[in-house]
């Protein structure tokens, strides 16, 4: 197959292109870092009551998690409709199943309790 | 600055790849779709950790097994290799050196085999300790989710492993570049879960 | 588990123990005679079956065809095909199971002949069998065979996983087949629910089998799902936009999503209870932690997005047939779409409606309650169009238009008493009776089954060329039809009586009219199969003056009756550029169908491929050896798969050129068959005059 040297692509140059990928890369991996350090800092040294803890945590995952999205995966709104929809019909999906889970056992947990074995 | 719209998720292979780029979109689209299902896989497992963990029936506690600095490696390090596959995949596309592409991905390699090494030693660690799967509900449920995604990551290796085999053999012909590619969109997968695995199951666990 | 044990026990668990004459033989008692005959029976029909099998291919020297036309062939009618033949087998079995059951029952006031364990594995079977192996298989059949050619695509996006697919799941078929002559199956019922199936309460083999046909069938609807989602994402004809695509085809999307996110709860619940059966794990025992709620909640995440599975492509059947048979454009596309997609994502948002009665709170029962019969709405929405559609047209009262009647004034009853269970308060009264055995064959016969055997008559002259026997087929019809109606009505009765479901005997005198009732319904399905095979043995005796090689029987609306039957291997000459719904129509009223063209185009196809077959055989052992705990077996299959999959990874050369000359040889072979074609009016369509071209009415249509 016909491979072209590396000649402007997008209407861009390419070195620029790189350069500006590149830095994305570097980007996402800090602020990756920064969110990972400062729950592993705060569950060591800071003494947090429990759900504090436990939203912080989620947040800074969460977080995270969109960062990976977009900086390593790079998935933005500049993106096929499909892809879009697949993602949020995961999100969506996954949602309810955990969601549902986590509400139904809770509740079966209350109610069914069996004693110690 | 403009950007077309990207065809596929992951690094969007420019116009300078000819043909490869068009054939990408469906194989990359494919990919992406499994990845969806795999992820719905793990948040099964993750649903059935959360509402296990208070199932310890007597056994050791997650307090009494997690070694948080252990983690807090293990997470460097992986997040290190998602670093590593981003610079390889830039190689990839910017058609830099094959041999520094394949340095890249033996960098992402050697990551990958630390993070495992660093797991396996905090798995026989906690076993040392009685924390075995079959102790408890809440030990099952712990050693279904993290060793899933050490599986996950153990295939992940051992692909990378064929496509460098495949890079030395054919050279980066098409088929070889959509497995890098597509291994890239699973490294990167791998690594968001294991923000949720540490998370949920360590930080948690240990507040 | 060490060395010396693995090489002392080179057959894991297997013993001559496993084989089903042995108690009788052993305890020769009445019911361990009775029993051990009927087991021996079924297992000599497996193995005469298979020898008889091998023995005619070996006769007529087909091994060669069969594996380069048909193992390794990555074509998707081909595979297509595959898949039904596949579902008309274990139908066959899993219909002699019901009928099984039924004479059982109908004898079973205060014993029966059949023993509590064999009834057991009989309902066990039955389930699972036509869930997994007969109605998954026949509708991945279909969507296989036809949704390419609706949506002008060539092959679907991933042509050798679709052969792994088919491997897969014929692997778990073979492997349910195995479990009739070594070993016994599950009595655990198709959803296998623990503490009953774990290794505490049932050692032996039975929910092994269970299990690993059930994680090779489901990693193979796991692997189409995203195949077809590809497909029809991607590779649609230019100007088809979803849109214009046929209701089939929007099912086909709607049931791949589900697919594709409905398989992994199964994966997850299955594989816990592999760990806990095999390494000792507490996933769902009932000590250390264990809670066997965790295996209801993941199996029903997956078992009722799986019946949507199942009911949407016939959904999508019914769409396509109506229309066709009304001659008339499909009612409320728009609508019919919504309700599509309205089902797929509530099918997620029900499942506690299997397990209303598990002890969690009445609030979420109610919230689950709502919406299960919130899901009514939208399948109601269906219904109307279909009627609608028929409304003022033009009916012909073809087979497959005689299911859809059967299964409208049908299935809108089990749609009903859906509704009715939908209610917590209604469900505690009758969960687990039969009135729930009567619901769900109410939907699932005439919903899934008539969809299937419809789509059977409608499709098969565009697959092999040639029109099915009118006559038999309505016999068929006529007896699913009212065997159906014996069969289960009754148990609506007996279940609000009390009768509870998977009992083998009972103490009631006033259960015995309404069990001879359904046993006669039973009886009336067998005949209904059986008419089914006679069908197709006087059609392929009749072939030749019913063949419609021109390719549009039945004056279709859809691009797959655009081209000839049987299709060229790649489809279409030139791949068509659709500007409306019913694109094939459309062609016809402005004289654009049938045109040579001006220039030909090679065309690249996918090379045949082993990994199909090869990934079925070590499937099937990896399965066999973690059943029987033949470790070695596992260990080399394991290895072997991993050893495929890299080979495949290196694979280059894997497609191959149909040269434009031929393409044209081919397309002008069918061109000159369709211009000496006597094009003939609906009327006629069920003669033998019938060439496959149809006139184009629309005299007396209300459009």
């Amino acid at each position: 197959m016909s491979e072209q040297p590396n000649v402007a692509v997008d209407g861009a140059d390419p070195v620029q292109e790189e350069r500006r990928e590149f830095r994305s890369y570097v980007w996402g991996a800090g602020m990756a870092l920064l969110l990972t350090v400062v729950p592993f800092a705060l569950l060591h040294w800071a003494r947090l009551p429990r759900s504090p803890m436990v939203i912080v945590i989620s947040v800074f995952a969460l977080v995270q998690i969109l960062i990976h999205f977009r900086y390593f995966l790079h998935i933005s709104f500049a993106h096929k409709r499909e892809d879009l929809q697949l993602i949020l019909f995961s999100a969506l999906l996954l949602t309810i199943m955990v969601a549902g889970t986590i509400w139904i056992m809770a509740s079966l947990a209350l109610r069914m309790a069996m004693p110690a074995s | 600055m403009s950007r077309e719209t990207a065809k596929y998720p992951g690094l969007n292979l420019s116009s300078a790849h000819g043909k490869d780029h068009e054939a990408a979109e469906s194989l990359m689209f494919g990919f992406w779709v499994f990845l969806m299902s795999d992820a719905i896989l793990f948040g099964m497992v993750f649903a059935t950790y959360v509402t296990s963990v208070h199932a310890t029936a007597g056994g050791p506690e997650p307090y009494q097994l997690y070694d948080i600095k252990s983690i807090f490696v293990e997470t460097l390090v992986l997040l290190a290799s998602s670093f590593t596959f981003g610079m390889a995949s830039l190689a990839l596309k910017y058609k830099h050196s094959t041999p520094r592409l394949i340095g890249w991905l033996a960098a992402t390699l050697i990551l990958g085999i630390a993070f495992l090494c660093f797991e396996l030693h905090d798995f026989s660690t906690m076993f040392a300790k009685g924390g075995v799967p079959s102790r408890s509900g809440f030990l099952s449920a712990f050693f279904d989710l993290v060793p899933l995604h050490g599986l996950h990551v153990t295939g992940g290796c051992l692909w990378l492993i064929c496509l460098v085999g495949q890079i030395a053999r054919y050279g980066l012909d098409t088929k070889t570049k959509l497995g890098i590619m597509r291994l890239a969109l699973f490294w990167h997968f791998l690594d968001i879960v294991w923000i949720a695995i540490f998370s949920v199951v360590y930080l948690a666990g240990l507040t | 588990m060490s060395l010396p044990y693995v090489l002392a026990h080179p057959l894991g668990r297997l013993s001559l123990e496993s084989l089903p004459f042995l108690q009788m033989l052993q305890d020769p008692s009445g019911a361990n005679v009775i029993n051990g005959i009927i087991a021996t029976g079924a297992a000599s029909m497996v193995a005469i079956g298979a020898i008889v099998t091998f023995a005619l291919i070996t006769r007529y020297r087909k091994w060669g065809v069969l594996w380069s036309d048909w193992l390794t062939s990555p074509d998707h009618k081909k595979i297509g095909i595959m898949y039904v033949v596949l579902a008309f087998v274990m139908l066959a079995r899993a219909l002699i199971e019901a009928l099984l059951m039924r004479t059982q029952q109908a004898f079973g006031l205060g014993g029966g002949f059949l023993s509590p364990d064999h009834f057991a594995q009989l309902f066990s079977t039955h389930g699972t069998i036509m869930i997994f192996f007969m109605a998954m298989p026949f509708l991945t059949g279909v969507i296989n065979y036809v949704m390419p050619l609706q949506i002008g695509a060539r092959d679907v996006a991933f042509p050798v996983l679709n052969s792994i697919s088919l491997g897969l799941t014929a692997a778990g078929a073979a492997l349910v087949m195995i479990s009739l002559c070594i070993g016994t199956f599950s009595t655990g019922g198709w959803f296998g629910y623990p503490p009953y199936t774990e290794a505490t309460f049932s050692p032996g083999v039975g929910p092994d089998y269970w299990i690993w046909s059930l994680s090779l069938a489901s990693l193979g609807s796991t692997f189409t799902g995203i195949n077809f989602a590809v497909t029809i994402y991607k590779m649609r004809a230019p100007g088809m936009t979803f849109m214009r695509m046929p209701l089939f085809t929007w099912t086909a999307l709607c049931t791949s999503i589900l697919m594709i996110f409905a398989m992994p709860p199964l994966t997850v619940a299955t594989a816990q209870l592999a760990l806990d059966r095999y390494l000792g794990f507490h996933y769902f025992t009932n000590a250390l932690g264990g809670n066997m709620m965790h295996f209801a909640n993941l199996f029903w995440l997956f078992g009722h997005p799986e019946v949507y599975i199942l009911i949407l492509p016939a959904f999508g059947v019914y769409s396509e047939v109506v229309s066709t048979f009304s001659g008339k454009v499909l009612f409320g596309y728009r609508a019919l779409v919504v309700a599509t997609m309205a089902i797929a994502i509530l099918s997620f948002t029900v499942w506690v409606h299997h397990f209303f009665t598990m002890g969690q709170s009445a609030n979420i029962n109610a919230v689950f309650g709502i919406a299960s019969m919130l899901i009514g709405i939208p399948t109601g929405v269906k219904i109307y169009d279909w009627m609608w559609t028929m409304f003022r047209g033009r009916i012909r009262f073809t087979v497959p238009m005689i299911y859809s009647i059967g299964f409208m004034l049908l299935f809108v009853l089990g749609g009903m008493s859906g509704i009715l269970l939908a209610d917590p308060g209604v469900d505690y009264q009758v969960h687990n009776s039969v009135f729930l055995v009567a619901h769900f064959h109410n939907v699932a016969v005439p919903g899934v089954l008539f969809g299937m055997i419809a789509a059977y008559h409608f499709w098969f002259p565009k697959a092999f060329g040639f029109r099915l026997n009118e006559r038999w087929g309505k016999i068929s019809a006529l007896c699913w039809i009212v065997g159906f109606m014996l069969a289960f009505f009754p148990l609506y009765g007996l279940g609000l009586m009390g009768m509870p479901r998977r009992t083998v005997a009972y103490s009631e005198p006033a259960y015995v009219p309404l069990e001879m009732v359904a046993l006669l319904g039973a009886v009336l399905i067998i005949v209904a199969l059986t008419a089914l095979v006679v069908q197709l043995w006087v059609s392929i005796r009749q072939r030749d003056t019913n063949r419609v090689f021109a390719g549009d029987p039945w004056d279709g609306r859809s691009l797959e009756w655009s081209i000839s039957a049987p299709p060229p291997e790649y489809n279409f000459a030139m791949i068509p550029r659709v500007t409306d719904r019913d694109a094939f129509t459309v062609a016809k009223e402005n004289r654009s169908a049938y045109q040579r063209l001006e220039t030909y185009e090679d065309i690249e196809m996918p090379k045949n491929s082993a990994m199909g077959p090869f990934i079925a055989a070590i499937g099937f052992f990896l399965a066999f050896g973690l059943v029987w705990h033949i470790w070695w077996m596992v260990i080399l299959s394991f290895l072997a798969t991993v050893a495929a999959m890299i080979a495949r990874g290196f694979a280059r050369n894997t497609t191959r050129v149909v040269s434009a000359s031929d393409v044209r040889k081919e397309h002008h072979r069918w061109i000159d068959a369709v211009s000496v074609a006597t094009a003939i009016s609906r009327a006629d369509e069920r003669t033998p005059a019938n060439g496959g071209l149809a006139q184009h009415e629309t005299e007396g249509v209300v459009p």
